[in-house]
This record gives structure tokens, C-alpha cells and sequence, in this order.
């Protein structure tokens, strides 16, 4: 390989890194953390029969599962404005990306706690235990270890999906490769580091889910 | 102490109890027989409020409550003061056998922990648990599994526990445990409803025989009415094709 590509890849390597640190990671995390906050109540409500909210929560998961994030991404920074609403760009994104994440795994969720074998909400009625108490201490630490494995394909899944980020103008990891390709001309080794990076990440949550499954005791029966 | 009066409950279009009435006494050991169908199971569901009845009223000591119309707090109040047993344990599966009794102490009764385990190891000594108190219930057979059930019926100290068909899931070598304790109880003069196919309980144990079928009571009295001078032909069909059944297992 030409001395001159080696060296940029190695120059370009902490270039991109450094926002996937600071700008991809925490990007993640947060959206991820809140999606899960989104989807629970989006799980309960229908659980739990709410009526109006219920419908409420199948209408936002139609809605969201049914357009593009990208979409979603554009209307609510490009878009919105035109409502008065201005947010800038990471605002923008953690909204963009909780609400979809959260649409995604409140079915996660839902199916999990519909997986814990019933008559255990029954059996916490009958010891005077409320929904909420029976919920909280019984049937989600129940659901949460069935819903942990795909709990993290969303996690990995939109790891990389906040690249898309890029798109309203967010610097993160990808948006800073785009740029070094731009003023390098090097488009194909940039971006093969950068989808380097990103397996490198998933990789690290990998190795996390397996720890966690194992700290979880799912592997036994 | 307890009467349900002229319960009606519909699935659907289907009417399952069609006006059932029931009356406890305080240290009744109440036995419900009936073919499958019968109503017998949504007939303890709905006294407790886990299914909704259309029509009917019960009354509880000084509570009065017509079913269609429960509030929150009064179907929580007739909980406190009920037990359940149920057909499947359904045991708390992420908790040990002590921590099964001693949750709902804990969380609907505020009690000290301490305290609520004091009372909890006592539950589940008397039901012959003493040496699995830090068992899951995946790490207990049925027999066990129900044990502690009923361990989490009592440990509240109700002034009636339901057993809805507490055998019914059981291997046949592991019925006689349940049963003893179930014994035993009855023994100690607690006042139990309990609907079964355990024939056997019923003539011993039982001070009161009610027969259901096609949601209304049939039938009711003592063991010895009920088992050796039936009035009702339905009962005899049923009382028939039970012993039958019986002469064929052997």
C-alpha cells in the first residue's frame, strides 16, 4: 500500500474516532435510554388496557415504524421550523431516534411481558399487590431478561443507524469522515475506517450482550 | 360471614353462572363438585374480583358490594382479607419460596421485612417447607410449588382462602401432600372454599357439599346427603360417572 494512504489512514483514524467518542457514543446512549423510557409506557398502556392511550401508543408505533428515520430525522429538524419549532441538531436527533427506537421495542417489550407466564398478576391481586407493584417487582424483572437479547440488536442497530445523523447536519463519526474523504479524495479507504470503527464498537456491545446474558443466567434454563 | 348472592356472569353471549348463590360460615370447609364447565372456577374468579360478574351482590362480613359496581378500594379490601390458591400455583417465578410469602406482606401490607419473614418462615414451616425456603419455584416439584402456595395464602392470615382446583395439575403421587395440608388447615378451623374432584377430601374433610352444573347450583349438603342420598339426578349421573372413573384407574 502507498506510504501516503497509510499515513492518512492513520491521521484520519483519531479524526473520526474522537467524534464517535464525544458525539456517537453519547448519541446513542441517550436516544437509546430514552427509547426504552418511550417504549415502556408504550408497552403498559397497552397492557394494562388503557383505552384511549392504548390506541394512542398502536397509532405512534404505526407511525413510526411505517416512514423512514431519515424522514423522520429531516421533519424534525428541517421541518418543524416551518411550525415555530426550532431545535438544533443533537436535540433534534436524541428526539428523532427515541421516538423510533422506543416504537421498535415497546413491541420488544410488550411481547416479553406477554411471555411471562400469566396468573402471576392474578396471584399479586390476590395477595393485595396493586398492577403497578405487581408489575414492578414480578412480571418486568421477568420480562426484562426474556427481552434482553433483542433489546440489544436495537441497541447495536442504532448505533450505526446514528450516522444518519450526518443528514441534519450532526458532527459525528460519520459526518467527519465525509469530510476528510471530501478534502482527500479517498473516498474508498475513509469510508471502509469508518465501517471499521462501527464494527469495532459492535463488536465491544457484543462482547457486552454476552456478559450481560451471562450475569443474567440466561444460558441456564 | 361471606354470601354471594344471585351471581350472574357472561362470557361473551354464553352465560356461565346463571344466579349463583353461596353462603359461608365462619370454620366452613365448603367443597364445590361439579362437571368441567360448570362454572365452579369463575364462580370463586369473580367472588375475588378476577373476572367481572354482570349481576349479584356480596356481602363480606360488613362489606356490601354489588359485583358490577366494585370500587378499586372495596376489591382490594375483599383481596386483603382472602386468600387464593390457584390451579397452577402461580408462583412468583423470580422469587425464592420465602420471598413468594412474604412479597405481597411486604409490598401491599408494609410490613418490616423481619417481621413479614418471621411470619413467612412460619407459613411455610406449617406447610412442610421449612427446609426450602430459598428455593425457586423452578427448583420445586408441584406438590412443593403448591405448598407454598398455600404458604402464601396464609401467611396473610385471611379470613377465607379459595382453592381453585389446587390438585388438578398434580402428578397423583404428589396430590396426598397438598391434600394433607390442606387437612390440616381444615383441622385448625380455617374457613375454606375449595373447588376439587378430590372426592375423598369432600366426605372427610368438607362440612358443606354444594353440586354445580350448567352454572346454577344444583344441589347442596352435608358430605352424607350430597354422596349417599342425592336428590337431584344430575348429581347422581355426576357422583355415578366419578366412581366409575375411579373402579377404571384401578
Amino acid at each position: 500500500m502507498e506510504d501516503r494512504l497509510v499515513t492518512l489512514l492513520l491521521q484520519s483514524f483519531a479524526q473520526i474516532l474522537v467524534p464517535g467518542l464525544l458525539v456517537t457514543i453519547p448519541l446513542t446512549v441517550v436516544s437509546f435510554i430514552l427509547g426504552i423510557l418511550v417504549a415502556l409506557g408504550t408497552a403498559l398502556v397497552q397492557i394494562a388496557e388503557l383505552r384511549g392511550l392504548k390506541q394512542l401508543a398502536r397509532f405512534y408505533v404505526w407511525i413510526v415504524r411505517g416512514t423512514p428515520l431519515l424522514v423522520q430525522l429531516y421533519i424534525i429538524f428541517y421541518g418543524l421550523p416551518n411550525l415555530g419549532i426550532k431545535l438544533d441538531a443533537i436535540p433534534a436527533a436524541i428526539i428523532a431516534f427515541s421516538l423510533n427506537v422506543g416504537a421498535y421495542t415497546s413491541e420488544t417489550l410488550r411481547a416479553a411481558i406477554l411471555a411471562v407466564p400469566g396468573g402471576q398478576l392474578e396471584a399479586g391481586y390476590c395477595v393485595g399487590m396493586s398492577f403497578s407493584q405487581t408489575m414492578r417487582r414480578i412480571i418486568l424483572p421477568q420480562a426484562f431478561k426474556i427481552a434482553f437479547p433483542p433489546l440489544f440488536n436495537s441497541f447495536i442497530s442504532l448505533t450505526k443507524d446514528t450516522s444518519l445523523a450526518a443528514n441534519i447536519t450532526v458532527l459525528e463519526m460519520f459526518m467527519a469522515t465525509q469530510r476528510i474523504a471530501a478534502r482527500t479524495y479517498e473516498p474508498f479507504a475513509l469510508y471502509c475506517e469508518v465501517g471499521f470503527i462501527y464494527l469495532l464498537f459492535c463488536t465491544v456491545l457484543t462482547r457486552l450482550q454476552s456478559y450481560g446474558e451471562r450475569r443474567l443466567s440466561l444460558n441456564k434454563a | 360471614m361471606l354470601r354471594v348472592e344471585n351471581l350472574h356472569k357472561f362470557f361473551g353471549a354464553n352465560e356461565v353462572l346463571k344466579g349463583v348463590s353461596l353462603e359461608v360460615d365462619k370454620g366452613d370447609v365448603v367443597v364445590i363438585l361439579g362437571p368441567s364447565g360448570s362454572g365452579k372456577t369463575t364462580l370463586l374468579r369473580s367472588i375475588n374480583f378476577l373476572e367481572t360478574a354482570e349481576q349479584g351482590t356480596l356481602q363480606f362480613d360488613d362489606l356490601h358490594i354489588h359485583f358490577p359496581e366494585a370500587e378499586k378500594k372495596q376489591i382490594r379490601e375483599v383481596r386483603m382479607r382472602t386468600g387464593f390458591v390457584f390451579q397452577n400455583y402461580n408462583l412468583f417465578l423470580n422469587k425464592t419460596a420465602l420471598a413468594n410469602v412474604t412479597e405481597g406482606l411486604i409490598t401491599a401490607r408494609k410490613l418490616p421485612r423481619a417481621e413479614a419473614e418471621q411470619i413467612g418462615r412460619a407459613a411455610l414451616q406449617k406447610v412442610g417447607l421449612g427446609d426450602r425456603m430459598e428455593y425457586y419455584p423452578q427448583q420445586l416439584s408441584g406438590g412443593q410449588q403448591q405448598r407454598v402456595g398455600i404458604a402464601r395464602a396464609i401467611a396473610t392470615n385471611p379470613e377465607v382462602i379459595f382453592f381453585d382446583e389446587p390438585t388438578s395439575a398434580l402428578d397423583p403421587e404428589l396430590i396426598g401432600e397438598v391434600l394433607a395440608v390442606m387437612k390440616k388447615l381444615a383441622r385448625e378451623g380455617t374457613t375454606m372454599v375449595v373447588v376439587t374432584h378430590e372426592m375423598s377430601f369432600a366426605q372427610s374433610v368438607a362440612n358443606k357439599v354444594i353440586f354445580m352444573a350448567g352454572g346454577v347450583v344444583v344441589e347442596e349438603g352435608t358430605p352424607r346427603q350430597i354422596f349417599t342420598a342425592a336428590r337431584e339426578e344430575r348429581t347422581k349421573q355426576f357422583l355415578r360417572r366419578i366412581n366409575r372413573e375411579v373402579e377404571y384407574i384401578i
